[in-house]
């Protein structure tokens, strides 16, 4: 019988170790799909964070490492300077990249690493329970401040695709949600841009994906793609924001 | 062949960059901090010339974990900083430990605490012989005397990180970081005979995939770990113990001095004994492992320890764990960065010898 669908050579049988309704499932399983597609599974080293995304190692067949919390960037210079010919990603949570690991994601795209980011903005710190991430909402509720986030108090939400693209030059960065099947196909279609940037080695790549967490926003799965349609969207609008010269 | 040994005037940050290249180290990531800025520019002229990469990191925490990747893609890799720099670095060298992966860290030591003031000392001692940062991990030390060491020292550092895939530091200050004197460099190393790094993520290419993990994905594992790293240290702690014993034949009073109060140290002990003082010294080499064995049968006739240390106190701690007997061990020292005398430290032997100095 011919095989219409299957799992992604990329990707493991282990379990998905995430909630019902979380996005991380199919953040990965772009990822795994895009690279079986580009044919560079045995060049592949992934970095893994700290926070639920750090899970994703298991998922994935080829090679992994961790990182600390908020170092995914550094370790993938050291692993991409090392390793030139190699295809080398992160993978991380948006208190990864957006908080504690600020400075070293916006030192590599300064330096126009020549590496792929993918980034998953889920609005909250999902690992350690619900509290407040750079990316919460204004008014959204958290563990850490119950009563929403007071932009008076903590500022507002981090527009990361939107900072990235300001300080690298001749990168692609791109933000796509992951809440509907047209969205989940661009979101695919961007990743595809972000390792051939890499591939053709014009620029730094980064993708920020809009991600779902009913658990995190105590929400019902449904409810919550429709909160990222309603409320994230207008906060995070879509888009590319950066398209490299030489990028087919 | 060359027979002509040749000696160059270099200081003792430029003997340890020019030793690393030698030793095939081709990636070298840092923050500038004084005193360990001449390091940082040695690689970052040199090591263009080799065909290597130098970058300066925008942070210690940032050159750290870039040395981790480098380390996991399975290179020589190598990063240099001082005191709050390497303070920075310990959450880097905590992974490194826990992954098991080989590298060399520099510490040209600053007087701390806190941002402290670049004058050479020794108050390193206790953050870098324990391990540094969270976890039970040990990094072995290596304290070069001068800067033949600085170049000779750096050479092991890699050979040991890689036979025992651990991170290795190297504890000095600036003293001999920015002091010059002769030195024979050592001939480059055979690419060919460093070890293989079967364990590196390079591509899963006809073999199975590799991990390299810091966090095992049970508590069991963790324990394994944790077992494993300790079964590695006693390795380390048997088979690796350095220093150097100096005129301890006869002696009743044992000086124990590391690098640059070592340096100075010895000159107050030759002074002793042209004085006819009976004293010897203990040099330890290695600081962890801490040499224990240089301490072995010298209860009998040692009536007194002098610990010399440019800090308030730190390897005084390993010597009252290491000596035989029940002689005192006294401490002269001070942190922030003061620096004993000769004439100070032959000054605190003859008071031990009179048997005046409360210990």
């Amino acid at each position: 019988m011919k095989e219409i669908f299957g799992s992604p050579r990329s990707m493991s049988d282990a379990a998905v170790p995430y909630c019902p309704g979380c996005g991380h499932g199919i953040a990965l399983r772009l990822i795994g799909e895009v690279i079986d597609e580009l044919g560079i599974f045995e060049r592949v080293v992934g970095v893994a964070p700290v926070g639920c995304a750090v899970r994703c190692w298991r998922l994935f067949r080829f090679d992994m490492m961790h990182a600390a919390h908020g170092r995914p960037p550094a370790v993938a210079t050291g692993l991409k300077r090392a390793l030139p010919n190699n295809i080398i990603f992160t993978y991380q949570g948006d208190g990864d990249s957006a908080a504690i690991g600020l400075a070293e994601l916006m030192h590599a795209a300064l330096r126009c690493e020549k590496f792929s980011v993918f980034m998953i903005n889920n609005a909250i710190y999902g690992a350690t329970g619900g509290q407040m991430a750079p990316t919460t909402l204004v008014g959204q509720y958290s563990t850490s401040y119950p009563s929403g986030r007071d932009p008076s108090h903590v500022g507002y939400p981090i527009k990361m695709a939107e900072l990235v693209a300001s300080i690298s030059r001749n990168s692609y960065v791109s933000r796509v949600a992951l809440n509907n099947p047209r969205n989940v196909l661009a979101a695919r279609r961007a990743v595809m841009k972000a390792f051939r940037t890499q591939e053709s080695r014009l620029g730094f790549s980064f993708v920020e994906m809009l991600s779902p967490c009913p658990t995190g926003w105590n929400m019902p799965p449904l409810e919550s793609l429709d909160w990222i349609e309603t409320r994230m969207i207008p906060e995070y609008p879509l888009g590319e924001y950066a398209v490299p010269q030489g990028l087919e | 062949m060359n027979t002509v040994t040749e000696r160059v005037l270099l200081t003792g940050n430029e003997a340890c960059g020019e030793a690393a290249i030698r030793a095939q180290c081709r990636f070298f990531y840092a923050y500038p901090i004084t005193p360990q800025n001449e390091l940082l520019e040695h690689m970052a002229r040199r090591l263009p010339e080799v065909g290597g990469v130098f970058l300066q990191s925008e942070s210690e925490l940032a050159g750290i974990n870039m040395v981790y990747g480098t380390a996991a893609a399975g290179r020589r890799v190598m990063t240099a900083s001082s005191s709050c720099g390497i303070a920075l670095m310990q959450e880097g060298m905590s992974y490194l430990a826990a992954s098991q992966l080989p590298c060399v860290t520099v510490n040209i030591t600053r007087a701390g605490p806190g941002l402290g003031r670049i004058p050479p000392a020794q108050s390193d001692y206790r953050q870098a012989t324990r391990g540094g940062g969270n976890g039970d991990y040990r990094v072995i030390v290596l304290a070069p005397g001068s800067v033949q060491e600085m170049a000779d020292f750096t050479l092991d550092a890699f050979d040991l990180a890689d036979k025992y895939r651990t991170p290795v530091m190297i504890l000095t200050d600036g003293m001999l970081g920015q002091m010059m004197e002769p030195v024979v460099l050592p001939d480059p190393v055979d690419p060919e005979k460093i070890p293989e790094k079967p364990w590196a993520v390079a591509g899963a290419r006809g073999r199975e995939r590799n991990l390299i993990l810091a966090s095992p994905y049970s508590d069991e594992e963790l324990i394994s770990l944790n077992d494993e790293l300790s079964r590695k240290y006693q390795l380390i702690e048997a088979a690796e113990q350095r220093w150097e014993s100096i005129l301890l034949d006869d002696a009743e009073i044992v000086v124990v001095a590391f690098g640059s109060s070592f340096r100075i140290a010895i000159d107050a002990v030759e002074h002793a004994r042209d004085k006819g003082l009976r004293v010897g010294m203990i040099r330890p080499i290695t600081l962890w492992p801490f040499p224990r064995e240089a301490f072995r049968g010298l209860a009998g006739g040692v009536h007194s320890y002098l610990v010399v240390e440019m800090n308030e106190g730190q390897m005084v701690e390993d010597v009252l764990l290491s000596r035989s007997g029940d002689a005192p061990v006294s401490h002269f020292g001070h942190g922030g960065g003061w620096k004993p005398s000769p004439g100070s430290i032959f000054r605190q032997i003859v008071e031990l010898s009179r048997g005046r100095l409360a210990t």
